[in-house]
């Protein structure tokens, strides 16, 4: 068993766990942090992503144990309180998702993207969404999101 | 108050959850001391079982049980179903095989489930699995359609002798044999329609309870239509009868089809739960979504078309060998037949039509309906037809669209289809105009100059949604009624709750299904709540696929709307004392036409509960509940123009723009309907130019069976859209609506490769066009020119 002490969201989490639990199952299994998915094995889609000290990590390439130290950020901990984050609202506002699952991820991806690259263009966007597969928007509004969040400045 | 009835492009309700991580799908779904399910799998194409042999797995920690085929016999399970019939040209029944949920003797694909493990957690599941032994004696396989019926070929199942399921016919062969023979112009192509794997990001997961007070199931599943899944449960496979049956379809990550089927994993594990014990709970991994998913298209076709000396099409001629894989799937047997040849006639005026369609079996995953399911095979033949004829007769592509659109309404083609309505040189102009197309020759230039050749392609799809009426479906031998249901209820304090039988998995029903009551109420759309996905909330229901929830679902829920409005206007007219015909409702109020009195809707349904002063004879409550069944299909139409350069050295194709010209009738929300073009378009483009499934000819071994191996349109991969619509309202449906959910995928395909082929200069190329692919065909056009 591997002892795993991390701050998720801002709540410090202690736990014990099979050696081999991946991140992205002591997010949903063991912390109930269902918001963060599982859509492939190979780490291919990203709605696994999430923040791992500040960076966009895929937590289901990641045992769980490299994880112990760090703080985590999943999509639950992005809003404060009831107001969204910016990406968030973005989503919303540019119909960003349809089914809603590789959202979460996507979005964390966004935040990450801007986080690096304040200004980017549309190629930019598109180059740096390649960790992220969306079966249903063909991103076009995930795209036209995130540029209207870098237009705003308010992405960071 | 804002607007946001019918045509408002108004943000989704439903978003909230999605985006701050607390939507609820099927896997997120906690249910207390449930176990874990792992499936044992064929790793062969085509074997005999000899020995299961159980008993190591049955030792490991946490193993609960083991069960094979026998067991599922032993308790009599029935097997999976086809439920549409089709009758070869000979008047010979379909030969559907049987299709156990376990594989007992014979395994028949890779992936063929053979034994489910149940243990306490997954990871034992996973290990217990590897322990269990089962011994086979491999035989020959064969995985490619064309192959199939080859004498000599590998016999999958014996009630099908040669793989051939079916050999299906429509149309008049003797007036098609006669126009040709009487054409002044033919032209013909060989095509595929290449095998996909649709990849909804959520893969398919299911949760199954059994409560031995009650003797009742309840199963959480990935479903499209949960009524559906729990009708075949219960009706064919047996487990239970369906007021014993909860089937609920929680929040669902897309679809595109694959999740109507019902497919042996669910079947089994809400059997095992029962022969357990335990509640059950199975999410496919992404390698067991690849293996088990039912896949898509998997056409080869001959088609041929002849032309006059005026170049109006006289006749089209197919023959295509369609792909059902190792068993016969929920509806595989429609999409190929009733889906495909009887969109044959696509936008044109055509005299005589006639096509032949084998369906066969292979060692492959079954094939069943995917986005756009036989319509996106017809566009692809009829569409590229198009643009070979247009190269041969030297005139150009929208010319001879244009000369051979059909142009007067309502027009029976000779394949069934009755179109209501459209103007398709409306989209067409719309599409050419967007697109610039007059200035694409100095555009050419240009690239030409950078080294870069660029093409464009058109491409005027057809669909038909909303397949209907059931009568008629019944007739064609569908196995179930095609109409929807709807029940709304006004809540005392005028809240609204619309239960309806549609699900959502993405398209946003719980915001446009609510601008509809928005519209005709006054209500905002926040004081609306749309109820689906659950079987013991919403009575009955066909579900979500075929484009079809806006204009059979929303027409449902306009039926009880109406007849809830008319129950108000006559407890409104009572309470202000006007006769019913002067009450008009107006922005959420009942006036009385010339006067100042009104009451506002919300009033009116607290009088309806309060029951004190009711019409005679008026019985207390506001809640209505109505059946649709359309009087016919719709058909959205439009034409897509694709605009590509490639790079002969390298073979990389870059679309630089993409246009698409729709014309879906009545539209209740533009983003929502742009959203779901981009979808369609992405997917459709997927298949041009990337996304090939493929199984290795000897072995039978799916070779792409991860996103590694299977290329998925990726952000890159595309660009900003340029959308737009043009309206013709559907004429057989109370709201005008024709349906946008399949569009871009139907459309796409042959513009994408119309427009390589343009750029390239010849007349075929294959799906998907990968660089190495074009690269080959520029090489081959260069060294063709060379020997000139």
């Amino acid at each position: 068993m591997a002892q795993i002490n991390v701050k998720v969201n801002g709540r410090a989490v202690s736990k014990q766990v099979e050696d081999r639990t991946l991140l992205v199952e002591f997010l949903r299994e063991t912390l109930g942090l269902t918001g963060t998915h599982v859509g492939c094995d190979t780490g291919q889609c990203g709605a696994c992503v999430v923040h791992l000290d500040g960076r966009a990590v895929k937590s289901c390439t990641m045992i769980a144990a490299q994880a112990s130290g760090s703080e985590i950020t999943t999509i639950e901990g992005l809003a404060k309180g009831d107001e969204l984050h910016p990406m968030q609202a973005a989503f919303h506002r540019h119909h960003a998702l349809q089914c809603g699952f590789c959202t979460p991820g996507m979005i964390m991806t966004a935040v990450d993207l801007l986080r690096r690259i304040p200004h980017p263009d549309e190629a930019t966007i598109r180059a740096n969404l390649d960790g992220n597969l969306c079966r249903c928007t063909g991103y076009h509004n995930i795209v036209k999101a995130i540029a209207a969040v870098a237009e705003s400045g308010a992405g960071v | 108050m804002a607007h946001d009835g019918i045509g408002a492009r108004l943000p989704r309700k439903e978003d909230r959850r999605f985006i701050t991580g607390a939507g609820n799908y099927t896997d997120d779904i906690v249910v207390r001391n449930a176990a874990h399910a792992e499936f044992v799998r064929s790793p062969h194409a085509h074997a005999r079982i000899l020995r299961i042999d159980v008993s190591a797995a049955l030792r490991a920690p946490g193993v609960i049980g083991v069960l094979t085929g026998a067991e599922l016999a032993d308790d009599k399970v029935g097997g999976l179903i086809c439920g549409w019939m089709i009758h070869s040209k000979d008047g010979s029944p379909m030969r559907a095989a049987p299709y156990a949920p376990l594989a007992r003797d014979v395994v028949r694909y890779v992936g063929n489930p053979v034994a489910i493990v149940v243990a306490e957690t997954k990871n034992e599941a996973r290990d217990a699995a590897e322990l269990v032994e089962v011994e086979y004696e491999e035989l020959a396989s064969v995985v490619d359609p064309a192959a199939a019926q080859a004498p000599g070929a590998p016999q999958i199942h014996a009630e099908a002798p040669g793989n051939t399921i079916y050999q299906w016919a429509l149309g008049d062969k003797g007036a098609v044999d006669r126009a040709f023979a009487g054409a002044a112009h033919r032209v013909e192509v060989d095509l595929i329609n290449n095998r996909l794997v649709p990849n909804a990001i959520e893969p398919r997961a299911a949760t199954a309870i059994y409560d031995r007070a009650e003797g009742r199931f309840t199963l959480y599943t990935t479903s499209q239509n949960p009524h559906v899944t729990r009708l075949v449960l219960s009706a064919f496979v047996g487990l239970a009868p369906e007021h014993k049956l909860r089937v609920v379809a929680p929040d669902v990550g897309g679809g595109f089809w694959s999740k109507i089927f019902i497919y042996p994993e669910e079947t089994v594990c809400l059997w095992a739960a029962r022969r357990l014990g335990v509640p059950v709970k199975w999410a496919a991994d992404r390698r067991e979504s690849f293996l088990a998913d039912a896949h898509g298209r998997d056409h080869v076709t001959h088609a041929e078309m002849a032309f006059d000396a005026s170049h109006k099409i006289v006749g089209l001629r197919v023959k295509t060998i369609a792909n059902l894989g190792a068993y016969m799937s929920t509806f595989s047997s429609s999409v190929p037949t009733y889906l495909y040849a009887t969109l044959l006639s696509g936008q044109y005026d055509i005299p005589a039509i006639y096509a032949e369609v084998d369906a066969v079996y292979t060692n492959t995953t079954p094939v069943d309906a995917y986005r756009g399911a036989g319509r996106p095979e017809a566009t692809y033949v009829v569409e590229r037809l198009m643009d070979i004829a247009a190269r041969r007769l030297r005139i150009d592509a929208a010319e001879i669209r244009r000369k051979n659109f059909i142009r007067s309404f309502p027009h029976q083609t000779p394949v069934i289809m009755n179109y209501d309505t459209g103007d398709y040189e409306a989209s067409l102009n719309a599409a050419l105009s967007a697109a610039r197309y007059a200035e694409f020759p100095a555009r050419r230039a240009e690239a030409r100059s950078r080294g870069k050749l660029r093409g464009i392609g058109l491409s005027c799809y057809i669909e038909a949604c909303g397949l209907a009426p059931s009568q008629a479906v019944g007739s064609l031998g569908g196995g179930v009624g095609l109409w929807e249901s709807a029940e709304v209820r006004v809540n005392p304090v005028g809240t609204i709750e619309v239960l309806t039988g549609s699900h959502s998995h993405g398209q946003g029903h719980e915001t446009t299904f609510a601008q509809l009551v928005a519209e005709r109420f006054g209500v905002p759309t926040d004081q609306v709540s749309i109820i689906h996905g659950d079987t013991d909330k919403v009575q009955f229901g066909m579900g979500t696929y075929g484009s079809r929830s806006a204009a059979v679902g929303m027409s449902a829920v306009n039926k009880a709307l109406e007849r809830v409005e008319a129950k108000a206007r006559r407890i409104a007219a009572h309470l202000m004392e006007a006769a019913e015909s002067d009450v008009e409702l107006k922005g959420g109020e009942f006036v009385v036409a010339g006067t100042d009195k009104k009451i506002a809707f919300a009033n009116v349904a607290l009088a309806a509960y309060t029951a004190h002063n009711l019409p005679p004879g008026t019985e207390p409550g506001l809640k209505e509940g109505a059946f649709y069944d359309p009087v016919n299909f719709t058909f959205p139409a439009g034409t897509y123009v694709c605009e590509v350069e490639v790079d002969p050295k390298t073979g990389a194709v870059e679309i630089v723009q993409f246009t698409a010209a729709d014309d879906f009738g009545t539209i209740v929300n533009p983003m929502i309907v742009e959203g779901q073009v981009h979808g369609g378009l992405a997917q459709g483009i997927g298949q041009a130019l990337l996304e090939g499934c493929r199984y290795d000819r000897d072995s039978g071994q799916l070779v792409t069976a991860t996103f590694m191996d299977y290329a998925m349109p990726r952000a890159r991969d595309l660009v900003s859209f340029n959308v737009s619509t043009t309206a013709t309202p559907c004429k057989t449906n109370p709201l005008g609506i024709k349906g946008c959910g399949e569009a871009g995928a139907i459309g796409s395909p042959a513009a994408v490769i119309n427009a390589i082929a343009n750029a390239i200069g010849v007349e075929r190329i294959e799906m998907p066009a990968t660089a190495q692919r074009v690269w080959e065909t520029c090489r081959a056009a260069q060294a063709a020119v060379a020997a000139q």
